[in-house]
């Protein structure tokens, strides 16, 4: 186990460097960068060329680009994302660490809730195969993989927010949350998570639970169940005991593999509802080019996806020891 | 000869081809065939909207001569058609105005919405009625009309950036497979590394620094969304270098990439291309998702996006706006995903529909 764990993780150190060089030169290589954009703010013409010498000089854009990566590559290992180039200067992992609870608790609670549903159905449509719940929640769930979440989204606002009054929308608390007992906050908070956690978890529940039920089949057909029900084992034993804990495996891949998901298609929908999360202020950086912001934001996701992967292989290696010797 | 055609199958000998036989289990999956039909219907709306909604009619009798502006607009559909077919005057000025400055006792025959996607009017936020069926958005512009120029967006991502990704994926798989070793290793790194950014990632990354136009999305979703098509054309390459048949364009001396583009390559090419259809619904969804954050079609010009984002923008004062976009954005995605169920069904038959 130690070799393959070792092995796996030495095939991921360049990968990590490559990520580290796109990061980096995607960003930097584009035209236009934040001095030029804070400066065309100045009317004055020659004003406005001094202002950006001396924000370039501020922000140290005046260096080549190998000096740039370099001083960039040092400060990354100390977790040090540099100051923001918005007006503000605030420090960047300030302002990702304010947005990260949102985006976090987001994808935990969709993640969980996700799985807490699509086990139960993958097993209950593989137990009785193309009987009525196997028919049903596949024509369900697919109807429903195939709405695109933010083309939901929408619609979802438009009746439980605005024509019903049911829900909030906008962000991630009320504007009186400080006025508020312990116990109507945690509602406030609550009635803010309901959509939006919604939408983030519908669309992989159709992937998940299809996962689930596909593996099942797949252990239905090796020689101990079939030993396990000609000694005569309870049907429902067979499945939960026998067949369902040989399931496990394939989903801790799956587990690893969704976070990439989760991570990239928060865009749109924190956009869509005001969010305080990650994609949002990826966005905002965007539209204001702060550098060091998008550089990091960038990285700490590819950085995240690998070690999804990452996590997901050894601990497929872990749990099946055949992997190893492939 | 009676020997060799007796270990031949039965569709060899009927002289069917693969494309051909996979055309025919393709033509048995119903849902497969509705998407498609959708996917048609949508390069038809595209390609004929001048005739559906135009502020100037398909055919009429303006001061004694016939006009054909409709029609011509619809030629200038096809690249290039606008340098050699011109539109004559009056219809060529912005300022002429068809609908006032026809008589209506000549002869005109009118598109079924009578509006460009452009046109404003003093309706603004109006509900469906008789004069706009789908009502109107906050400038006062005919939904419909919108919707159906919406729908060149639509086909256009589908195509251009798909098109760019399918270049890119087929040639660094076709070269790691083929070539294997250090370059495969190269190659495959490289797939790995740019499959750690979240594609949507990348594209907004990118496109930041860009001037928000279609063209731009789409070339950058081309260059973002290639890396799954690599990792299918390296797969198969793999797979068919221990052929047979392969082995014997090798004995004959052929240049190997006659050896990769003429003889793996069509035969790797049916994999990818189930890759490919899914990647157009992909395409679809950014593209529609980037207009509605404001970095795709920019307005006045419609895309299912930008019109989904107007819908947005005035959910209180005009919920019926948000329908169509919303609809017509589900629908072209799940023909999409349809279609490339179907098709891979088609082109593997070991894979038994229900597993």
């Amino acid at each position: 186990m130690l070799t393959y764990a070792l092995r796996r993780i030495l095939i991921a150190v360049p990968t990590l460097f490559g990520i580290t060089l796109v990061s980096f030169f995607m960003i930097t290589l584009a035209p236009g960068d934040p001095a030029s954009m804070q400066a065309d703010q100045i009317q004055d013409t020659r004003m406005s060329i001094r202002v950006y010498e001396q924000l370039r000089e501020y922000y140290g854009l005046d260096q080549p680009l190998p000096v740039r990566y370099w001083e960039w590559l040092k400060r990354l290992v100390t977790l040090d994302f540099g100051q923001s180039m918005t007006p503000d200067s605030r420090k960047v992992t300030a302002k990702i660490a304010e947005r990260l609870p949102a985006t976090l608790s987001l994808a935990l609670l969709s993640l969980v809730l996700g799985f807490a549903l699509a086990i139960p159905i993958g097993i209950l449509s593989g137990a009785r195969r193309n009987g009525w719940f196997d028919t049903l929640s596949s024509t369900v769930l697919y109807a429903l993989y195939a709405i695109p979440s933010y083309v939901m989204a929408i619609p979802l606002i438009l009746w439980f927010s605005i024509k019903w009054d049911l829900l909030p929308f906008q962000g991630m608390r009320s504007d009186h949350f400080e006025q508020l007992s312990p116990l109507a906050q945690a509602g406030d908070l609550a009635s803010h998570f309901i959509l939006i956690t919604f939408c983030f978890t519908y669309g992989a529940l159709a992937y998940q639970s299809r996962f689930v039920r596909q593996n099942l089949l797949e252990v239905f057909q090796q020689d101990y169940i079939v030993t396990a029900r000609a000694k005569g084992v309870s049907e429902s034993t067979v499945v939960l005991k026998h067949a369902f804990r040989n399931t496990l495996i394939p989903l801790v891949t799956l587990f690893g593999l969704s976070l990439p998901q989760i991570l990239g298609g928060s865009v749109i929908l924190e956009v869509m509802f005001n969010w305080p999360g990650i994609g949002r202020l990826f966005f905002e950086s965007i539209l204001q080019r702060d550098y060091p912001t998008i550089m990091a934001l960038s990285f700490i996701t590819a950085v995240l996806v690998l070690l999804g992967t990452l996590l997901a292989d050894l601990a497929y290696g872990l749990v099946d020891p055949r992997v190893r010797y492939e | 000869m009676s020997e060799l055609s007796q270990t031949q199958s039965p569709d060899r000998v009927l002289g069917r081809s693969i494309g051909r036989m996979a055309w025919e289990r393709f033509r048995k999956n119903p849902r497969g065939m509705v998407g498609l039909c959708f996917i048609l219907l949508m390069l038809a709306l595209a390609f004929f909207s001048p005739l559906l909604a135009n502020r100037q009619p398909i055919i009429c009798k303006y001061q004694g001569a016939w006009y054909f502006p409709g029609v011509v607009d619809v030629i200038h559909n096809i690249p290039f058609a606008s340098l050699v077919i011109l539109k004559s005057p009056p219809f060529s000025r912005a300022t002429f105005n068809a609908a006032q400055d026809l008589s209506p006792e000549e002869f005109a025959i009118w598109p079924l919405v009578p509006y460009g996607p452009k046109e404003t009017s003093g309706r603004t936020l109006a509900p469906p009625c008789r004069e706009h069926w789908l009502g109107t958005d906050q400038n006062g512009r005919d939904v419909l009309a919108r919707m159906i120029y919406g729908c060149i967006v639509s086909i256009q991502v589908g195509i251009i950036s798909m098109g760019i990704a399918t270049l890119i994926g087929v040639i660094l798989g076709a070269v790691a497979g083929f070539w294997g070793g250090w370059i495969d290793i190269l190659i495959s790194r490289f797939i790995e590394i740019v499959q750690c950014f979240p594609t949507f990632f990348l594209i907004l990354a990118i496109l930041a620094w860009l001037e928000p136009s279609i063209v731009n999305v789409m070339v950058v979703i081309g260059l973002t969304s290639w890396t799954s098509i690599a990792r299918y054309t390296r797969g198969e390459f793999i797979r068919l270098l221990g052929q047979e048949y392969v082995l014997a364009t090798r004995a004959l001396g052929c240049h190997p990439e006659r050896i990769m583009f003429k003889h793996i390559l069509p035969n790797a090419i049916a994999p990818v291309l189930v890759t490919v259809t899914f990647g157009i619904a992909a395409a679809i969804l950014s593209e529609a998702g980037l207009s509605w954050l404001g970095f795709g079609v920019q307005q006045p010009d419609p895309s299912w996006g930008n019109i989904l984002r107007d819908a947005y923008d005035h959910l209180r004062s005009a919920p019926h706006l948000v329908y169509p976009p919303c609809i017509a954005i589900f629908l072209a995605v799940l023909s999409y995903n349809l279609v490339g169920d179907a098709l891979r069904d088609a082109i593997d038959p070991r894979i038994s529909r229900e597993t």
